[in-house]
């Protein structure tokens, strides 16, 4: 192959959002990589600048269609803090069981609708055949048990209705918590299919990387500890001072390096920090593919997502079985000034959100610092080493772009979340 | 926007099927989600009766050519966006604004609202990224057939139309 070309992806199909990517080789060495997120910015960090504190989370989750939930829960979360409010362990449970039944949904669209198809050498599943058949009926019931707990417990999948400051503004039903058991329980079978599935991926892209996630012993997405892979454990508070923003221009959305270097976020980040705390059951179903982690292939990050499905179908029967649910007004809260920070595991990785409130119950300032944005430095260093390496392998430029496309899937990035951020000045 | 040109199916015994592409322009693709959500208990009786000639998150190899409708979801908040829906536009019989963003313009184009300190603020990221002055519904750009609004999209509202579409244009 000619030593001296460019590539030019343009709008890669099959991921959330637009991206725009540009490479150039000279003399078979990669001398640039561009990943240019090119989704139109809708400005949400000056958007929030004097909107109620009390309501402005129905602005927030408005940022993305599919994180919607994990939005809205931190932004709870973070005037949660700023207004010094404990919720009612219900809500907690309600909090947890609305971020369930979201990483659920989208995990399986992530993994059976664009991810499946590379993986039987298709192009959609559009394309699939009669055998192939069963796993979009697959794909349908996992996203439905997700959709429909996400449905039943938040009052709506995208931009959810009940989640309130201070509480939930309804909760489900006994014969509503029945159905929802069955459903999820239904889809165990699938998912394990997945999972084998993943596990049996012959893809593999290794590159080794630090990793950051919240961890708790309940492997719950909404509380924990900021948790590093170089061991260290960092306070909410503290978040600014180990996450640096980089300012890059071609791109609308900003990187972050952690501690200076390139870090992942997302469920490979979780299990390599945190998979003894899955759920007893996932543990004990899927004890092999958990032996890949830690797991430095970005390819890994789909089998840690197909293993979290099946973790958020035994956690949620665990809690809806185990739980009952009162009616509970949410708490009185009156908006005063304060600041406050939420911290939460999104599909994609840990998601924080900073409201700082002025003495008119107004927001004064936003900071969102996204899963993807954090992703941004690693997926180009991925991509540059891919491209070298394939190079050497005298890889055809069109089998090139492929894998590239594959291994940015692999991220699962959310372009939509992440070019939403402007604060050029990082205090 | 890749117009990728395929060769369509030729097969003249083929039943007719109602030829659709989806679109997002400046929004939180909440719509896609919802109509991704609708595919859980409808795709195989879509798949009999509707071509997705064009639509991205779906499959990379996508045509923008004699599509019966064209559903857009999401503002008009760049030049490129502005000249890419018009091509939609040009490229179909009907076309649907899907959602708040496509139908009203927000709130997508909640930078129309901000003052004049915080315009100054991002006015060198509307300049590098080619941005326009205002953010536009469908409707202030090209002829819009049909709205579903809501955000997300009315999904009720939405198979409302998909069915008057699949009857106008004779596939049921």
């Amino acid at each position: 192959m000619h030593k001296d070309f460019e590539i030019h992806l343009d709008d890669i199909s099959k991921m959330e959002g637009h991206t725009t990517l540009d490479i150039v080789v000279r003399k078979g060495e990669v001398k640039d990589v561009k990943l240019k997120i090119s989704e139109s910015k809708r400005f949400f960090t000056q958007a929030v600048v004097g909107k109620p504190a009390l309501s402005v989370h129905q602005l927030v989750c408005r940022i993305c269609g599919t994180c919607s939930m994990a939005h809205l829960t931190c932004c709870i979360e973070s005037l949660e803090y700023a207004l010094a409010i404990q919720p009612s362990e219900q809500t907690i449970k309600l909090r947890e069981l609305s971020m369930i039944g979201t990483i659920l949904r989208d995990h399986a669209m992530h993994l059976y609708i664009f991810c499946l198809p590379d993986l039987l050498n298709k192009d959609s599943i559009l394309d699939f055949d009669e055998s192939e058949k069963h796993w979009i009926e697959d794909a349908f019931r996992v996203k439905k048990a997700g959709n429909n707990l996400a449905t039943i417990v938040a009052g709506r999948a995208v931009h959810a209705l009940y989640p309130q400051v201070g509480g939930f503004s309804s909760i489900p039903s006994k014969d509503q918590i029945k159905g929802l058991v069955i459903e999820l329980k239904e889809s165990r079978d699938s998912i394990l299919d997945a999972i084998d599935l993943f596990y049996n991926s012959p893809l593999v892209f290794e590159n080794k990387t630090d990793y950051v996630a919240l961890a708790n012993k309940d492997f719950s997405f909404v509380k924990g500890e900021i948790t590093s892979s170089n061991g260290a454990i960092i306070p909410e508070d503290e978040f600014r001072d180990h996450l640096h923003s980089i300012v890059i221009p071609y791109s609308q959305s900003l990187g972050f390096k952690y501690e200076g270097q390139k870090y992942r976020v997302g469920a490979l980040a979780r299990l390599n920090l945190n998979k003894s705390s899955l759920s007893k059951e996932t543990r004990k179903d899927t004890n092999k593919a958990l032996s890949t982690f830690p797991s430095d292939d970005i390819f890994d990050n789909e089998l840690a997502q197909a293993i979290e499905m099946l973790h958020c179908v035994d956690r949620a029967i665990k809690i809806l079985e185990t739980s009952e649910f009162k009616e509970e007004l949410p708490l009185r809260v009156t908006a005063t000034k304060g600041v406050g920070i939420g911290v939460i595991e999104a599909p994609r990785g840990t998601l924080y959100h900073e409201l700082s409130i002025d003495d008119q119950g107004l927001i004064k300032e936003g900071t969102f610092v996204i899963p993807t944005s954090q992703n941004q430095i690693s997926m180009e260093s991925d991509i540059g080493v891919l491209v070298q390496k394939s190079l050497q392998e005298d890889t055809e430029k069109e089998e090139i772009e492929h894998k590239i496309e594959k291994l940015i899937r692999a991220y699962d990035p959310c372009m939509t979340c992440a070019t939403h951020f402007l604060k050029v000045n990082w205090k | 926007m890749p117009w990728i040109l395929n060769k369509s199916s030729g097969n003249k015994n083929a039943k007719k099927k109602l030829v659709v592409g989806w679109f997002s322009f400046t929004c939180s693709e909440d719509s896609t989600i919802m109509f991704l959500e609708l595919l859980n208990d409808s795709f195989f009786d879509w798949k009999s009766k509707i071509e997705f000639r064009y639509c991205r998150f779906l499959k990379s190899k996508n045509e923008l050519k004699d599509l019966d409708v064209a559903f857009v979801e999401g503002a008009i908040s760049t030049q490129k966006e502005l000249d890419s829906l018009k091509e939609v536009r040009k490229n179909c019989k009907k076309l649907v604004a899907i959602g708040a963003c496509a139908v009203y313009g927000r709130p997508a184009s909640q930078r129309n609202e901000f003052d004049v300190k915080t315009k100054k603020e991002i006015d060198f990221i509307l300049k590098r990224f080619g941005y326009l002055d205002k953010v536009l519904a469908l409707n202030e750009v090209v002829k819009v057939d049909e709205n579903v609004p809501g955000c997300p999209m009315n999904t009720e509202k939405f198979k409302e139309i998909l069915n008057k579409y699949l009857m106008e244009f004779k596939v049921v």
